[in-house]
Order: C-alpha cells, then sequence, then structure tokens
C-alpha cells in the first residue's frame, strides 16, 4: 500500500469533502476566508500550481465499460505549511490561484488550531451550492409535463 | 525540378494586422467580451468544446471571438492549445445517472418516473425571429417549483427490468479504454473507441449520416428512449491521497436511443441502443452520434452493411472536422510545381491528340 | 509522526527547482547524447530523489516520465518511496508487467533483466519499445569496447563500469532485432551515456 495514504475512514470522508467543496468555491470566498486567518501560517510551493488536462471518460450505454470521452482543464497546486502539513488542491478549469488557495486550505485544515475556521468556509461554499442547485431543479420541475388524456373512444 | 520560393513575408504580416482590425469592427462598438459569449452564446461555445474535445467554455469563448465565430476555425485553435497541455490523469467514469438534471425528456414512455423535464428547449417555438431581442428588453424570472432532487433512473433500466433491452455495453474483462489522442487508429475499432472519435465528430456530418439512416440507407427503428442535460461531477484518483476528489462539475447530454433489433441466431429479439454523449448542451450532436453509433454495430448484430453510416473506416475517418479542414483547404496553398508539371503532360497530351485527330481526318478524308 | 513523515517528505521533496528549464536542458542533453552514441554528456541538472536512485537518473524521470510512460522499477526502487515520488511529481505508474513498461529504472549495482523482456517495439511501430535507465558505477574505466553505427564517425570507444558481464551478447541480441529492441541510458552521477539500438559494440582489439 501506498505509504502516504493511511488514515482512518472518518477523517478521509471529512477531508475529501472538504477538498471537493473547496474545488467548487469561488476566488471570492477564498480570498475572504485567507483574509480572515488572523496567524497567516508561512507556506511553501511543492508542485504548482500548475494547469494540465484530465481525460473525462463516461460509460458505454451509461452504465457499461469505460470510453474516453474528452479532456478537461484542471488546475492543481501542493504546498507545505511552515508548520510542514501538506495540502492539495485540484480544481476544473485555469484558475491557478484557486487552485493555490484550496491547497492551503487543505492543509489548513490538518491542524487543530484552524480546523474550525475551514470547516466554517467549506460549510458556507456548500450552502452555497445547494442554494444554486435547488434554484436550478425548481426552474426545471416548473418545466414538467403535466400530462391528461382526453377521453377516449368506445369502452 | 524543385523550385524554391520566397516572399510573401510582408504580406502575410500585414494580412494578419488586417485580420484583428476586421476581427474587431467598427470602433465606435464595445468589443465583446469572454464573459459575455460564454453567457449568451452558450451553445456555440458548447459546440466548439465538444468538437475540440476540450472542456473549458472560457477558452473555447476566446477561440470563438479569436476566430470570429468561425465554428471549425475556433475548435483547431483549441485542440492546438490543448496539445500544450500535460495530462494529469483520467478521470473516474462519469455517472449520469446521478446527473443536476436540466432536461430530460423520453419518446417511449410518458409516465416515466421523475416525468418529462422540457428545460430550456428551442421545441415547441414558433421558430419565428423575435423583434424584441433586437433591444435589450427586460427578461422575466423563470417560474419555480417544489423540485424532486433525488438521483432519476434512466429509461434503459426500466426496459431493463422486463429483459428486453441489451445489456449497457461491456468488453472483455482486459480491454483498456483506447484513446486516438495517443495512438493512432487501426480498423476495425473497438465501440470505446468509436464514441470516444463520434463525441469530437462534426455534427454537421454526424446528423446528416444519422438523417441517412432515418432514410432508408441501414434503418434501424429508432426511438429516443431518453435525452438528459444537465451537470455531473468529474472524479481523479488521487494515487498521493488514496481516494477520489471531485474536481468539480462538468455539462453533459446524454441520449439513449432504442432501436428494434428482430433477433437473431445468438441474440434474442429485443431492444438494442445505441448511445450518444457530448460535452455542455448538444441534443442534436447527441442523438446524432447514438443514431451513428447503432449504425455502426451492424457487424455485430450480423446486419448487412450496405449503407454509408454502417462502414466504420469512412464514418470515423471523415468524421473529424479539423482533418477534413487540413485536407481540404490545405489545396489553397502553393502547388505552383505540381501544377506546372501538370500543364506540361496536359499540353503533350493534346499535341499527341491533336497529331492523332489531324490524322483521322486525313484518313476520313481520303475514304 | 516519525517514519511516517519522513516518508512524506521524500516522497514531496527532490523535484527540480525550476522545473521548465531544468527539464527543457536535461532533454537537450538527452537528445545529444542519444544523436551521437558514444559521447559523455552532462546533464545540466539534478534532482534529490529517495534512494537509492541516484540524481542524474532521477532528473531523467521528471523529464521522460508521464502518465502515458508506465514504468517499471528494480525491487530495490519499488521497496523504496520511488514509486510515491515518481507518481506525485511525473504522474507516471509503476508496472510489474515488464512488457507494459515504457521506462526501466535499476540503480546502480541493482540486477539488470534480459532486455527482451520488456517492450520491444513492433515492426510497424518500433517507437513502442522500452528505454531501460540503467545506474552504473562509471561511464569510464571499465573494459573498453568500440562502437559503430549511426551518429558515430567511424568508429567511437566506451568503457562502461558495472554492466553485467553478458552485457556484450545481451546487446548482440538486441542488435539483431532491428528495427525493433530497446534504448539504454547508462547513468553515473549526472553524467550520460545512450546507447540506442542501432550501436554495434564489439571488443577493442588492442
Amino acid at each position: 500500500m501506498d505509504p502516504i495514504k493511511q488514515d482512518g475512514s472518518a477523517a478521509v470522508n471529512g477531508r475529501k469533502r472538504a477538498m471537493e467543496l473547496l474545488a467548487k468555491a469561488s476566488t471570492e470566498e477564498l480570498q475572504a476566508g485567507w483574509q480572515a486567518i488572523k496567524a497567516k501560517p508561512k507556506v511553501h510551493a511543492v508542485r504548482g500550481p500548475e494547469s494540465g488536462l484530465v481525460m473525462v471518460r463516461g460509460r458505454i450505454g451509461g452504465g457499461g465499460d469505460a470510453f474516453n470521452l474528452g479532456e478537461a482543464t484542471v488546475s492543481r497546486a501542493t504546498v507545505r505549511l511552515g508548520s510542514g502539513e501538506i495540502g492539495h488542491g485540484q480544481l476544473l478549469g485555469n484558475d491557478r490561484e484557486r487552485a493555490r488557495l484550496a491547497a492551503v486550505f487543505d492543509a489548513l485544515r490538518q491542524r487543530p488550531d484552524h480546523r474550525q475556521a475551514v470547516d466554517a468556509l467549506v460549510d458556507a461554499v456548500e450552502s452555497r451550492v445547494a442554494a444554486e442547485d435547488r434554484k436550478r431543479a425548481e426552474q426545471t420541475a416548473a418545466t414538467r409535463v403535466d400530462f391528461f388524456t382526453m377521453v377516449r373512444g368506445d369502452d | 525540378m524543385y523550385v524554391a520560393v520566397k516572399g510573401g513575408e510582408t504580406a502575410i504580416a500585414n494580412a494578419h494586422r488586417l485580420l484583428a482590425d476586421r476581427r474587431r469592427g467598427d470602433r465606435s462598438l464595445p468589443a465583446i467580451s469572454i464573459d459575455q459569449i460564454v453567457a449568451q452564446l452558450g451553445l456555440a461555445v458548447d459546440r466548439v468544446m465538444a468538437e475540440a474535445s476540450l472542456y473549458d467554455r472560457e477558452l473555447a469563448a476566446l477561440a470563438v471571438r479569436q476566430a470570429r465565430g468561425d465554428m471549425i476555425e475556433a475548435i483547431f485553435i483549441l485542440r492546438a492549445y490543448r496539445t500544450t497541455l500535460p495530462r494529469f490523469g483520467l478521470s473516474v467514469p462519469i455517472d449520469t445517472g446521478r446527473m443536476k438534471i436540466e432536461r430530460r425528456v423520453s419518446a417511449t414512455y410518458k409516465d416515466l418516473p421523475g416525468g418529462q423535464l422540457l428545460g430550456a428547449t428551442f421545441d415547441y417555438t414558433h421558430r419565428l425571429l423575435d423583434p424584441s431581442l433586437l433591444a435589450d428588453e427586460p427578461v422575466a424570472d423563470p417560474v419555480r417549483k417544489q423540485a424532486d432532487e433525488s438521483a432519476m433512473m434512466r429509461v434503459s433500466d426500466i426496459l431493463a427490468d422486463e429483459g428486453l433491452i441489451e445489456a449497457d455495453g461491456r468488453l472483455p474483462e482486459d480491454h483498456v479504454p483506447g484513446d486516438l489522442t495517443r495512438e493512432p487508429l487501426e480498423f476495425p475499432l473497438d465501440r470505446d473507441l468509436r464514441l470516444q472519435a463520434l463525441a469530437r465528430g462534426d455534427e454537421g456530418f454526424l446528423l446528416a449520416l444519422a438523417y441517412s439512416t432515418q432514410r432508408g440507407y441501414a434503418r434501424t427503428h429508432p426511438f429516443v428512449g431518453e435525452v438528459r442535460i444537465g451537470d455531473v461531477e468529474v472524479e481523479l484518483d488521487m494515487p498521493e491521497l488514496g481516494f477520489a476528489v471531485s474536481l468539480g462539475r462538468i455539462q453533459v447530454t446524454e441520449c439513449q436511443m432504442v432501436n428494434q433489433f428482430k433477433g437473431s441466431a445468438n441474440n434474442p429479439p429485443q431492444f438494442t441502443r445505441g448511445y450518444g454523449l457530448v460535452f455542455g448542451q448538444s441534443e442534436r450532436k447527441a442523438m446524432a452520434m447514438s443514431l451513428v453509433d447503432r449504425a455502426l454495430r451492424a457487424e455485430e448484430f450480423g446486419e448487412d452493411i450496405v449503407a454509408p453510416a454502417q462502414d466504420e473506416e469512412f464514418v470515423i475517418s471523415h468524421s473529424d472536422n479539423v482533418q477534413a479542414t487540413g485536407f481540404v483547404e490545405h489545396l489553397k496553398l502553393p502547388h505552383y510545381v505540381d501544377f506546372q508539371a501538370e500543364l506540361d503532360l496536359v499540353r503533350r497530351m493534346r499535341a499527341e491528340y491533336d497529331a492523332k485527330s489531324d490524322g483521322n481526318d486525313v484518313r476520313e478524308a481520303a475514304e | 509522526m516519525g517514519i511516517q513523515t519522513e516518508i512524506h517528505a521524500s516522497a514531496y521533496a527532490g523535484a527540480f527547482t525550476d522545473p521548465v528549464f531544468q527539464s527543457q536542458a536535461v532533454f537537450r542533453a538527452l537528445m545529444d547524447t542519444m544523436a551521437r552514441p558514444g559521447t559523455i554528456t552532462p546533464l545540466g541538472a539534478a534532482a534529490a530523489p529517495p534512494a537509492p536512485l541516484g540524481p542524474g537518473a532521477g532528473a531523467i524521470a521528471l523529464t521522460l516520465c508521464d502518465d502515458g510512460t508506465p514504468v517499471w522499477l528494480s525491487p530495490a526502487l519499488a521497496k523504496s518511496s520511488v514509486p510515491a515520488w515518481l507518481s506525485f511529481h511525473t504522474g507516471a505508474a509503476r508496472t510489474d508487467v515488464k512488457p507494459e513498461a515504457r521506462f526501466v529504472f535499476v540503480e546502480a549495482g541493482g540486477i539488470v533483466p534480459g532486455f527482451d523482456q520488456f517492450a520491444l517495439g513492433t515492426q510497424e511501430y518500433p517507437d513502442r519499445s522500452a528505454t531501460l535507465v540503467l545506474e552504473i558505477a562509471a561511464l569510464e574505466g571499465g573494459a573498453q569496447l568500440t562502437a559503430t553505427g549511426p551518429g558515430i564517425n567511424g568508429e567511437a570507444v566506451v568503457s562502461p563500469m558495472g554492466l553485467p558481464d553478458i552485457f556484450l551478447t545481451l546487446w548482440a541480441e538486441n542488435r539483431a532485432l532491428f528495427p525493433r529492441g530497446v534504448d539504454l541510458i547508462l547513468v553515473a552521477g549526472t553524467d550520460v551515456l545512450c546507447l540506442p539500438r542501432t550501436t554495434k559494440l564489439r571488443h577493442r582489439e588492442v
């Protein structure tokens, strides 16, 4: 097993959720979060920030074997805090600064003194995304066809 | 003999400067912004993304602007840019069953679970030019209704319950999905490579082929089992963490085309399926893709190969519009020497022909 | 913390400090050296990969490997933190299946498997073959060999130290497969000597 990946599954789930929401966070949300941190740690770049591609795969027939659909741009960064924590940020698009900030928050979240602040940021992103999703779903729901059957012949 | 020709540098530089001027156009009008193209010409942007095979709305919009709205030129530019980027990895296959649905219709079941959701569609519009769009008149907010945000089952799963439809496409156990951007195509192809080629294929070409199958050139009795459009999560395995994380969402259009199949020695009568999956919102492309995918499976079902849409080498070799435009448009580049040689040849043949027909005239006159 | 932190650190550290220019320098050095078999060239950049991979071989890995190049590692490299380092910095996956590897790395003193166990390419695509990066004790000072072939003006003399005893036999067999076959990059420290499949080697007659 890869030596870097040992972790309890609850901790993994928490980190995974945070990373995914950090990927959806806007520049403004991330910058506001960074501004709010009083004792800012030193941040060293380990890899990136850099832009590249991920080959997006689909499934034949929707649920069959994989095929290569096409690529998407991705930006990613890995940073190390002065105190040693390694953080990763990765998100769709070309915004390398967003990826770098996401990596910083992933690293900060590993520090007990910053965990709460990062989780508050992540929760706020989650509520914002959920509200946007609900709005779109409700707009779509209004275009749902309600069939009514006309009286048929015979019988 | 090869004649080296130089020159034209100044003409080319000036032509590019003129292009930049014409692209910008009347300076008294504000320049169109990338945000405006993404927001207001979204389907043009989506087509460029799909056929460039690169999901990035900002870059696709930039390409549209740079190409002055020439779609194939924009696709070409975006394809070229793509080659400059390193690949970080392969996504976990997207799960269209968990799509955040924006549109979903079925022509096969009226009352399917989740319902028929029309979304933002051109269908049922009267296709009358709308003079209100000449001005920037206010647009009403969409109506909202209580929504069911749970996952919506695919129509293919409904028929699958009865065992009346073929299963999702399976390839041999040890099959590694092919990638035409990494290895040259060798015919015959497996279905995964065909789908990759079709997903980036020219919408017009696939539409015409799909239409040809409906007009009798490889009839497949198709029904739209389902078209769905919406956002799906793109997950990437992180080897350094040991788990996959979502990088965000992309919008895709998926089409399940259901086709009648009378059965063969190996297969019972059942419905078969053609599959379409395209970046962004492009129902026409996804539907055309699914029809062509089904037509290209003729051999698999023991059907006679009688029509262009069933000919894999013909379809896949000609579906890529960047390749096609490159080969067609190269004809305008200097062929001075080639042509000189042909000119000499035609002059010589003409001289021989004239000499021969003069001879004939003499003989005819003599007879 | 202890051991795990150390593994963390070694997998994340040791890449190029200036990736664009350093990888370009290494690529240029490799290209020139491959084009002139028998010459010894400094790579012009070094990496600090986890032991036992050396600085030159590490720099070559950072330059040439990516997600499309499965890598076979010698047993000693495979059980070090080199696989994690390689995966993080290049995206290259380690494979145990020798014919699947596009690059092969063996540390100095490690056992070099028979060349024909790796991908040799096909008649149609001879490029679909493996490149072996072998770290050896020194690029000079061993038994003298005469090299001839494309890229060599007449003859060149090479004297790598630390190759297996049966190397000349292995190499002759590889040469016989042309246009198929593997290519070799021999590394000592941050110097390289390349032997493409086109190069013929024989004992130097004194």
